[in-house]
């Protein structure tokens, strides 16, 4: 059974009970940094912008981390028990990855929905690691941050669906390679200190039917990486039904849901049959697409919901997805409610005031 | 087999138009096309339009597409431009990491002429058109009915709009392109199936043009392929991307129309098909299929629309089907 969670609980932490808070990573970036990056890139291109207004690569990089600082700090105020840096050093969560390994290549953007492009990469050669993809931001962020650090890193099955598949057999095969080097990254992540890491895989709720492909590249990636460093698979908008209760065989520590979207709907997939008391349970709490704060009181009614499928010292407390597309403020004060709602959950298991409906663990 | 090389539409922007688009029309669900575009918007479609006409005339395929930038919504597109039609939410385009407003049908459908406008416009840049809708079955499976109210009555009235829709195509069309991808990953129930045959027949009849009932993402189920086969279209379409076994195994077992589409090239990976390798995979279907049974044409095409590519593969492959007609002759 794995037990990762007690290394994130604060030393000051108020209560008994500990609901570790989080989020699943994406962050609205600030309008500067969007606009410094296009300066940034207009400063390269044919016609640079006037003088005062050319951003050359060092200052883009000063940009870059100053705004991981702001995002942190934001996180931290918010009261999370372990943060992130929003991605702000990330375009895009297949780009950002396939500019960073070998055997990839950019051909130019594809349409996902009205206007909206996503440079769609190809794989033409075998992929191959020659440079580190997430260490020197989780260095960064680890550095300027009080809190524990998490890493979010899309998965090799996404990665592997949402490119031009040229060079292998199937997406499956594509998969497993990108597995291995995902697995290396972890383990210089690790290296450099990282204790909890988030496999992202949105691709299996479009394909729901390769579960058995996503597990496979967990054990991967998994592969000699320590006890001690806690793993979580995220998967979004798709229906649970069709990859529950397989994912429990995945060699991950936790799963990170999104059940606020559609209003718990899916909640009673996690029941039957029962989640158990091997893994844990980060459930979604808050609603990633919808610019409306829930309130504290309906944050606490979202987390007793999860209290039906697992018992507290299981559950992780976190929004259904990335906040990005959420205007900051918004992003902002769902994780202060969140955390808010988290602790007095919190004093209310401590006081008994609560009953929890899930098996207790044992 | 005679071989016409052509493509079932639904380009992919010219990346310049990608961003003045982009800028003109925003990115939200609200900004995307209705059917009465500003003229600054207009005239961007229409320079699109002339460079994808272009595109495929120097390639030399044997039909011109009028190329759909406009469908914002992909095949939904001719009913999310509707009067009576309003959209909702983002729902996700088949099997796809692609996105299409839901049209919601609440009044009539009624003659619209949204897509024989943009043909019109067309036919002043080419002869040999060929207009593309999506069959009548897949835009069914595609929208939401809140006002017929019974699933025969709607996908009637989709079948009388599409062909009020086609009578009004210009003259210059010569081959009509029905998209009907759903025939195959959602096969209609015994019983309706019936009526998929009759709404292609609708369609087909009125037109003075080739009709090709097109399919992609999966080979036919035998019941729904011989209801196709039923309908009073010139040519069917298979996918010989991604299920060219059932395919054939199809034809050679059931026979098929008097002429065929072949989906041999892949319209969503960016991997160019040489035109050898092109020609090998007509010979080889042609191997498979009795001589009885031969069809008298055969269209050369991608096994999808187009949009899924960036700008430069898209273009390879459009040369590639046009040299894959070249080298036969």
């Amino acid at each position: 059974m794995s037990d990762t969670r007690d290394q994130f609980r604060p030393a000051d932490h108020p209560h008994d009970h500990f609901l570790l808070t989080t989020v699943v990573g994406s962050y609205p970036k600030p309008k500067w940094l969007d606009r410094t990056r296009e300066l940034h890139e207009e400063t390269a291109g044919e016609e640079p912008p006037r003088p005062d207004l050319r951003v050359d690569d060092d200052a883009w990089a000063e940009a870059k981390d100053d705004a991981a600082r702001l995002i942190v700090e934001e996180h931290e105020r918010s009261g999370l028990d372990t943060v992130v840096d929003g991605e702000m050093r990330r375009n895009e969560m297949v780009e950002y990855f396939a500019h960073r390994i070998a055997g990839y290549e950019f051909n130019g953007p594809v349409k996902v929905w009205g206007h909206n492009y996503f440079d769609k990469p190809s794989v033409v050669d075998e992929v191959e690691y020659d440079q580190n993809w997430l260490v020197d931001e989780f260095e960064f962020t680890s550095d300027v941050s009080s809190r524990p650090v998490k890493v979010p890193i899309t998965g090799p099955y996404t990665l592997a669906s949402w490119s031009f598949n040229e060079a292998y057999e199937d997406d499956e095969a594509l998969a497993n390679a990108l597995a291995d080097l995902v697995n290396r990254e972890v383990e210089a992540l690790v290296d450099a200190g990282a204790r909890y890491i988030q496999i992202d895989e949105p691709a299996l709720a479009t394909t729901p039917d390769d579960h058995a492909i996503v597990g496979d590249c967990l054990e991967r990636i998994v592969a000699g990486i320590p006890e001690e460093v806690r793993t979580g698979l995220h998967v979004c908008y798709g229906d649970y039904s069709r990859i529950y209760p397989e994912i429990l065989d995945f060699p991950v520590d936790e799963f990170d849901l999104e059940l606020a979207n559609g209003d718990y709907e899916q909640l009673d997939v996690f029941k039957d049959p029962a989640f158990g008391n091997d893994k844990d349970l980060a459930l979604g709490v808050t609603d990633a697409h919808d610019a409306t704060v829930e309130s504290v009181a309906e944050i606490k009614e979202h987390i007793e919901y999860g209290l039906e499928v697992v018992p507290p010292e299981r559950l992780t407390v976190s929004p259904d997805c990335g906040l990005k597309l959420l205007p900051r403020e918004v992003a902002y004060q769902k994780m202060a409610n969140m955390v808010t709602a988290a602790r007095e959950v919190e004093a209310e298991l401590d006081a008994g005031e609560i009953d929890v409906q899930a098996p207790a663990d044992d | 087999m005679e071989r016409v090389a052509t493509t079932p539409g639904l380009y992919p922007l010219p990346d310049d138009a990608k961003e003045a688009l982009s800028d003109l029309k925003g990115h939200q669900r609200s900004d995307l096309v209705s059917g009465d575009e500003a003229p600054a918007v207009t005239d961007v479609y229409d320079d699109v339009r002339e460079e994808v006409v272009a595109v495929q005339r120097d390639a030399g395929l044997d039909r011109v597409v009028e190329g759909q930038a406009r469908w914002d919504d992909m095949l939904a597109h001719p009913l999310t431009v509707h009067d009576n039609v309003r959209t909702e939410g983002i729902v996700r385009y088949y099997d796809n990491n692609n996105f299409y407003r839901d049209p919601v049908v609440e009044g009539d459908l009624t003659f619209d002429g949204d897509v024989a406008a943009d043909l019109d416009a067309a036919a002043d840049l080419a002869d040999d058109l060929q207009a593309v809708l999506p069959g009548p079955y897949s835009l069914f499976d595609l929208a939401t009915d809140e006002h017929y109210g019974d699933d025969a009555e709607f996908l009637a009235a989709i079948a009388a709009f599409l062909a009020g829709e086609a009578e009004a195509f210009p003259e210059e069309v010569e081959t009509l392109f029905l998209a009907d991808p759903s025939l195959v990953t959602e096969p209609p129930e015994e019983g309706f199936d019936e009526r998929v045959s009759e709404a292609l027949d609708e369609v087909a009849a009125a037109v003075d043009a080739e009709v090709v009932a097109h399919t992609y993402w999966g080979a036919f189920d035998e019941r729904v392929h011989a209801h196709v086969l039923d309908a009073d279209v010139d040519a069917v379409g298979y996918d010989l991307v991604t299920a060219p076994e059932e395919s054939a195994d199809l034809v050679a077992e059931y026979g098929t129309a008097d002429d065929v589409a072949l989906g041999l090239v892949d319209g969503q990976n960016t991997l160019v098909e040489s035109p050898e390798t092109i020609d090998e995979r007509v010979e080889w279907f042609e191997d498979r299929v009795p001589d009885a049974s031969a069809p008298e044409t055969a269209y050369l095409t991608s096994n999808t629309e187009l949009f899924y590519l960036p700008v430069n593969r898209f273009e390879e492959k459009v040369q590639a089907l046009a040299a894959a007609t070249e080298d036969d002759t």
